[in-house]
């Protein structure tokens, strides 16, 4: 059946409620508001306001009372409206949640899930449109979850819920209203397994979330140019499924890692380092990353579109490194004209 | 009175451990504290929770945690409490509702929200959580946020402020725009209990009356306790702020000085029978810090380091 990415993100919570007392849903307007994009629509009638809980704007306050109800025995899925206010709560995800299982040497676990909605393109300017993932995925603790199809909004969001430790899930925004297959049927979608979205031989493109369609809608034009892209969708940052980038890394022999988060200092610098460590053997061409432009994410249509990466921006690092041809074998080849026709050097 | 002094004896053996080298990295000790933290967790059940601080040595000993494991924790032995990994700011004892001692100062108090969260949603009617917390932290907005979202949702959380008087070096009267803590209860809807934090008696009967009355009216309650740290704030406090003769003062009528001549000067005791008090918890003291240098070094193994960062 058809839905979208919210549906599927509101049905994932309510099947996970019906089937577990534990699992209580809190943040700022859950209720009968249904959340900042709508993704509680209605459970607060189904379940009642003590499962369902409307706090008021404290995040440090209800993401550590969260924390707490977490150690000591329920499933709490807290919605922070924006990733951007993570900052405001930093210390209660950073230095307990993520700290407290390792910290109380394994003898109190944290089955927590932070929904919050993530990214840019809405015209929400600079403090509500960041993609910070990096920065959950450098603290060891925390689970980082980026679902990319109503599918795997839904499937993840169950086993999210269903884990022992703290997750951070990452919705898109733009991608609320995308709609898609989702089963009637129970399923899961184990966290750490990357999707292959596209097979191709030529190029590997890496990317999660809203990114992962311009990769597929610039594999298509590649693939009119007789290139073809291999597309992988990581859906967890964090544990990061390596094999997947590997194993596509070593047949094709090229990659782009492309996210919607500031190139500088991204989740990109650690893909293409890994691939670098474990598959430098099979690389024809250096890695490239796509990212945002450094700086903080502007209002005005035209800025925000300039910042962000768009198709065109990944068709064309992509051509570049399948025609990119190695400083050394191409003066191998220069050399060996010469030696052959003394006359081809000069053109 | 034994668990008073074992507390002393305890920190009084620790920072001679740590002097000695034996204890690597930082330390909070609570001398002075003793009535306030045995007080406050004497009339505790075992399965009520607590959130002890950075300085947790005290309220932990009061809830029974295993003195044994608290030494060898702090002298980073794998017979630790947290198997090394914690050290003295650190100790965690879940089987007696120690969910963990916190280091960051303030950020306790949500979570100890939490824990009193799950006792409403599981229904349970004879449970609470206790929240330590002092002066310092009670300008963090953790536990501003806390207070409130507690007396919003009618939490059955004690929030133990205990006023000694220092956030590090910094008197209460420097930081608070109103030092009269028990201000606060009003605006976010907590019973508050006051007490004079170095009478052990008071300190017990005020939280069995908090206990009751979180239970009863089903509520948080706000307990105030006045003390005074006579350690310093850390293992590298010079004690540049305050005077020799201050802290002098405070040791004269620090809480088992205070303890011992009430029970001597009411005929309960004899000073030798006070003097026996404080032989037994030396000798338990004495045990734990043989326990924990006899106890193998803390597992250093890859395998041990990177395991359980995560629960599945």
């Amino acid at each position: 059946m058809r839905k979208t990415y919210r549906e599927a993100i509101l049905e994932a919570a309510a099947e996970e409620m019906a089937r577990d007392d534990a699992v209580i849903v809190m943040g700022e307007d859950v209720g009968v508001y249904g959340g900042g994009f709508g993704a509680t629509e209605g459970l607060i009638e189904t379940y009642g306001p003590e499962r369902v809980r409307n706090t008021p704007v404290s995040e440090t306050a209800f993401v550590g009372t969260a924390i707490g109800a977490a150690a000591t025995g329920m499933r709490p899925v807290v919605e922070l409206m924006f990733s951007d206010f993570m900052a405001v709560c930093w210390d209660q995800i950073m230095n307990e949640a993520a700290k407290i299982h390792y910290m109380y040497a394994g003898s109190v676990n944290v089955p927590l899930v932070i929904r919050t909605a993530a990214g840019a393109g809405t015209g929400a300017a600079s403090q509500h449109s960041q993609s910070l993932e990096n920065m959950y995925c450098h603290v060891p603790g925390l689970k980082v979850v980026v679902p990319s199809t109503p599918y795997d909004a839904k499937g993840l969001l169950k086993t999210a819920i269903r884990c022992n430790d703290p997750v951070i899930f990452l919705e898109q925004k733009l991608l609320y209203n995308m709609e898609g297959e989702v089963p009637e049927t129970e399923y899961t979608v184990p966290l750490g397994k990357a999707a292959v979205r596209r097979q191709g031989d030529d190029i590997t493109l890496i990317s999660y979330g809203r990114m992962v369609q311009k990769c597929l809608d610039a594999a298509e034009a590649l693939a009119e140019k007789g290139w073809q892209a291999e597309v992988i969708d990581l859906r967890t940052l964090s544990p990061l499924d390596t094999d997947s980038v590997l194993a596509s890394v070593r047949k094709t022999g090229r990659a782009v890692i492309v996210h919607e988060a500031v190139q500088f200092g991204g989740f990109g610098g650690e893909i293409s380092a890994m691939i670098m460590e474990e598959a430098f053997d099979a690389l024809k061409a250096p890695v490239r990353r796509i990212g945002a432009a450094y700086c903080p994410v502007p209002c005005a249509p035209e800025m925000e579109k300039n910042v962000l990466p768009e198709t065109d921006q990944i068709i064309e690092t992509a051509e570049g490194i399948l025609n990119f041809v190695p400083t050394s074998l191409a003066l191998r080849i220069h050399e060996s004209r010469a030696q052959a026709s003394p006359a081809a050097c000069f053109h | 009175m034994l668990r008073m002094m074992k507390v002393r004896t305890f920190e009084e053996e620790v920072r001679r451990l740590y002097y000695e080298g034996a204890v690597h990295g930082t330390l909070h000790l609570c001398v002075g504290q003793e009535a306030a933290d045995i007080g406050s967790t004497a009339v505790l059940k075992k399965e009520d929770f607590v959130f002890p601080t950075h300085r947790g040595h005290g309220v932990c000993i009061g809830k029974g945690t295993d003195m044994k494991k608290m030494m060898a924790e702090i002298l980073g032995r794998r017979t630790g409490t947290n198997l090394g990994r914690g050290g003295s700011m650190h100790i965690c004892d879940a089987e007696n509702g120690i969910i963990g001692s916190n280091g960051v100062v303030g950020a306790n108090a949500p979570i100890a929200c939490g824990a009193a969260l799950t006792i409403r949603q599981k229904k349970q009617e004879d449970r609470v959580s206790v929240c330590f917390t002092g002066d310092g932290a009670a300008n963090s907005g953790a536990v501003l946020e806390s207070m409130n979202l507690a007396g919003l949702w009618k939490l059955p959380v004690i929030f133990v402020l205990m006023e000694n008087h220092y956030a590090v070096s910094t008197l209460v009267e420097n930081a608070s725009a109103n030092p009269d803590f028990t201000k606060r209860a009003e605006t976010f809807n907590l019973n508050c209990f006051e007490t004079d934090g170095n009478d052990i008696l008071a300190v017990r009967d005020i939280m069995r009356q908090a206990r009751q009355k979180v239970l009863e009216d089903r509520r948080p309650c706000l307990v105030v306790e006045h003390t005074y740290r006579i350690s310093g704030h850390s293992k590298s406090d010079a004690n540049k702020y305050r005077t020799a003769e201050e802290i002098r003062y405070w040791e004269e009528r620090g809480p088992i000085i205070r303890f011992s001549e009430k029970l001597i000067s009411e005929g309960m005791f004899i000073r030798q029978e006070i003097d026996e008090i404080l032989a037994e918890a030396r000798a338990a003291v004495g045990e734990a810090v043989d326990f924990a240098l006899q106890s193998p070094a803390a597992d250093d193994t890859a395998a041990m380091l990177t395991s359980s960062v995560y629960a599945d």
